[in-house]
């Protein structure tokens, strides 16, 4: 089953997840050896997708840390634990 | 290993779950050890627990919050009632997932009630619409028999290492995620950015994973499309 460059483009994610049935990805294989132009689209969805993995993320604000961990010391014994924490 | 039914010939005896139309199936799960250290330590009352989780997660839970409530502060409030609920619940967390998922389940939870209180959630799986007929790439941009006529261009940086020093390609990529109808985004966010697996995702948004699947095509092959224009490729 020769696959276009069109259906290609369609199949790539499912490619990358390995939710390809074996003959679709041998199809997809063959394709990818016999085309540059498949080849450079995969690899950039590929770079693009390992990039997103390591986008900044922001820190959170100092105060809101703290309001936070006042929160968790405020549960005494751990959080979760029953009953009122001893005033 | 799953059992095949009698009769079947050897080439067809692979796992089912490689075939398109099964479900991957549920394992039972194990909760990895970092998880139940680091639950047991937060029992214990271990402040520092407590900071790693929030350092490591903080971010990422805003970032997901916005998908369903838009404006930054609002998002804030939504975050941190999710922490105040993580802190609630963590006498009842029973490692039936990891921590990750669990925190983002709640805040997935509360960012539809409050995205619904402000009037502007959408279910997810309404945004799917497996049905429609979007292409991941302009189809003029191939020929009537399916080949590439406008085929992609080399870029200037074509490694994530590479992609990463260049702050304004990176910029781009932040800005196209921003962008996506929000179930893609949602998707592209928790599989890519966050590294959660298909089902963990499907659990958080309430969604199928053909849903799950066309979003992150659809989301990721935006993105892709994005990046190419910033390094200047222009329709011949």
């Amino acid at each position: 089953m020769m696959l276009t460059c069109h259906e290609m483009t369609e199949l790539v994610t499912d490619f990358l997840e390995r939710r390809l049935a074996f003959p679709r990805r041998l199809s997809f294989q063959l394709h990818l050896t016999m085309c540059r132009h498949c080849r450079r689209y995969v690899a950039q969805l590929k770079t693009v997708t390992r990039t997103l993995r390591f986008l900044p993320v922001a820190p959170i604000p100092p105060d809101r840390r703290e309001e936070l961990l006042g929160q968790f010391r405020g549960m005494r014994r751990g959080p979760g634990h029953p009953g009122p924490s001893p005033a | 290993m799953l059992r095949q039914p009698p009769g079947l010939c050897s080439a067809s005896r692979r796992k089912s779950w490689q075939r398109e139309d099964q479900p991957i199936p549920r394992q039972k799960f194990v909760a990895p050890d970092e998880d139940s250290e680091l639950l047991k330590r937060l029992l214990d009352g271990d402040e520092h627990a407590f900071a790693e989780l929030v350092d490591r997660h903080h971010g990422s839970l805003i970032r997901l919050a916005r998908v369903y409530v838009g404006d930054s502060s609002v998002a804030e409030e939504v975050v941190q009632e999710t922490w105040l609920a993580v802190l609630r619940g963590l006498g009842q967390f029973q490692l039936r997932s990891t921590l990750k998922t669990w925190i983002f389940r709640i805040l997935a939870n509360k960012g539809k009630t409050r995205g619904a209180r402000e009037k502007r959630f959408v279910p997810f799986s309404a945004l799917a619409g497996t049905g429609s007929r979007e292409s991941a790439v302009d189809p003029s941009r191939f020929t009537r028999a399916g080949a590439w006529a406008a085929p992609p261009s080399p870029w200037d940086e074509e490694t994530p290492e590479s992609l990463l020093m260049n702050q304004e390609a990176i910029s781009c990529v932040e800005q196209s995620l921003e962008g996506l109808p929000p179930g893609q985004r949602a998707v592209v966010l928790l599989r890519d950015v966050e590294g959660l697996d298909p089902q963990e995702i499907c659990n958080i948004l309430e969604i199928t994973e053909t849903n799950q699947r066309v979003l992150l095509h659809r989301g990721r092959s935006k993105i892709r499309r994005a990046v190419e224009e910033y390094f200047g490729w222009k329709k011949r």
